[in-house]
């Protein structure tokens, strides 16, 4: 359980948390959401323990983050942004070099690395010097620092920046499967990766909570007017007149692709006008090559949220 | 302590997988053994003055360049926050880092025997002159370690660290020198401070634990210093 109360932190005189509070339950899976510079990086240090806030409290597990750092950082595996890790050094070595300054029994060292090897998928590259690692397999060494003392809590930012597809997904599913006994901080600003594997989404703006709750109450909550995209094998000029007649539909925009038409039709909110089109294409004689209706996505709710603002 | 340990193993570990060890005790032996030898059969005489001389000063150069990568580099690569959100204290990072940096600085010194090793061969070696120029020496290397590390706390850049490393270690080098131009009630005040007047005291053989204090607290005031900068992320 970590529970953030009134936390601010200035650099001299910019504000990059501004009194933001939080908790995240024991065994959830947070996605700490924001554009970069929002104070996502700042808001971990702090819970990390790497520096104090200007003001307000962290509790891990009821133990302070000032008071009880040495307490806390043993209860927290941490990933910094862009996985930082020593060249020179091998995997296992450096994998070794982390887990003796953990501490716990020498005797269980070998097979907590062992297991941790195997869970990021180490193995053909245990030998290897770091400095010579892909991107893919420096991330996963990364994570399996974090993890191996098997922490309560992880603490991951930006885990997939930089990964090709595949490696994406295989990081994403590492994190959802240690989601299920532990409690996650995932800090990113790609949308899909929450919408994949967090429990809980808090977006954050300049320092400030803008959203907090499940991905799916965001989505809803927040979705604004329906839009449905539709092509037809007419001109743009024939398809207009009638289109716009339809109930419901506040803004049309056409564009002429090689002799046919494509239109987005942005409706009132809560209103469906795909019934409507059909019906209004079948009476003209035309053609509807393509329809679809658009969902407001996370990343809509997202841009709406941090962006809103900054046109004021 | 355990931790700082740990932190010394990686850290010699490191020294001696790359080039960075062998380049600098080869270097320091050949430079140290040229001055050495050029004037061993001109002065005639069997002692180890001359090695001594030029050892101090080439420790000026030698040190910064030892121990500029050691807190600049965990600060360019980043690797400084996951070190520091360990259940590490920071004392323990600095102590480990210094110990690495003087057991090397200590390597290459103690390898120059080889020169004792010689005038003994040729003539009536004083060992306890021997000795005496060896801790000085030893003890030199671990002040301009401390204040290398310290330097290299300053920023994430390994070249400012050495330039700025050597700088503090040639003005308390040459604190000494300039005591002619001070008015006499500040006289014995910088040549407490200066480096070269106890190295000048304990390289004659003489132990006097006056030398031996200042050596020790000009190590402890510079890794202090290094564990406020490292500790400066914690100003709120």
């Amino acid at each position: 359980m970590i529970e953030v109360t009134n936390l601010t932190k200035r650099y001299g005189e910019t504000v990059a948390v501004d009194d933001i509070s939080f908790s995240v339950p024991t065994g959830q899976v947070l996605g700490f959401l924001g554009p970069n510079g929002a104070g996502k990086t700042t808001s971990v240090r702090i819970i990390t323990c790497y520096m104090p806030p200007t003001s307000g409290t962290v509790t891990v597990d009821g133990l302070d983050v000032v008071e009880q750092s040495m307490e806390v950082r043993k209860k927290i595996g941490y990933l910094p942004e862009s996985a930082p890790l020593y060249p020179d050094m091998d995997v296992i070595e450096y994998l070794e070099y982390i887990l003796s300054l953990r501490g716990g029994p020498k005797s269980e060292r070998r097979r907590r690395i062992k297991q941790v090897v195997e869970m990021c998928g180490l193995g053909e590259v245990i030998a290897r010097g770091i400095g010579e690692l892909s991107k893919g397999f420096r991330q996963r060494v990364g994570l399996a620092q974090a993890m191996i003392h098997n922490p309560e809590i992880l603490v991951l930012d930006e885990p997939t920046v930089g990964l090709d597809p595949n490696q994406i997904v295989e990081i994403r599913n590492l994190i959802k499967a240690l989601g299920r006994q532990k409690t996650v901080i995932l800090c990113t600003h790609i949308l899909p990766e929450v919408e994949a594997t967090c429990d809980q989404v808090m977006i954050i703006d300049r320092g400030k909570i803008v959203a907090n709750g499940t991905p799916e109450t965001l989505q809803h909550s927040l979705s604004g007017k329906t839009v449905v995209n539709i092509e037809i094998n007419q001109q743009p000029d024939t398809v207009r007149g009638p289109l716009m007649s339809i109930d419901g539909v506040e803004d049309l925009k056409t564009y002429p692709v090689n002799g046919t038409t494509r239109c987005e039709l942005v409706c009132r909110q809560g209103f469906d006008p795909r019934e409507a089109i059909f019906h209004k294409v079948v009476e003209n004689r035309w053609v509807l090559l393509e329809m679809k209706q658009e969902v407001s996505s996370l990343e809509d709710v997202f841009r709406k949220l941090t962006k809103g603002g900054r046109d004021e | 302590m355990n931790n700082a340990i740990t932190i010394f193993r990686r850290e010699m570990r490191s020294y001696f997988n790359s080039p960075v060890a062998y380049i600098v005790i080869t270097l320091f032996l050949l430079v140290s053994g040229y001055f050495f030898s050029s004037t061993l059969f001109v002065n005639n005489s069997a002692d180890l003055r001359s090695l001594f001389g030029i050892a101090g000063f080439i420790l000026m150069l030698f040190t910064p360049a030892v121990t500029m990568r050691l807190l600049a580099e965990e600060r360019r690569a980043g690797t400084i926050e996951i070190l520091v959100t360990l259940p590490v204290k920071d004392e323990e990072i600095v102590v480990g880092k210094f110990l690495a940096g003087f057991a090397l600085t200590a390597l290459s010194i103690i390898l120059t025997f080889i020169a004792y090793l010689t005038i003994a061969s040729l003539g009536n070696a004083d060992f306890g002159a021997a000795f005496g120029g060896y801790l000085g020496l030893i003890l030199m290397g671990g002040v301009y370690v401390a204040i290398g590390l310290f330097t290299s706390s300053l920023s994430p850049n390994q070249i400012i660290a050495f330039i700025v490393g050597f700088v503090i270690i040639f003005a308390f080098f040459m604190l000494d020198k300039i005591l002619p131009f001070l008015p006499d009630a500040l006289t014995s005040f910088f040549e407490y401070l200066s480096i070269d007047y106890h190295y000048g005291n304990i390289s004659r053989g003489v132990i006097d634990s006056r030398d031996l204090i200042y050596y020790f607290s000009m190590i402890f005031f510079f890794l202090y210093l290094a564990v406020k900068m490292t500790q400066l992320r914690k100003w709120r």
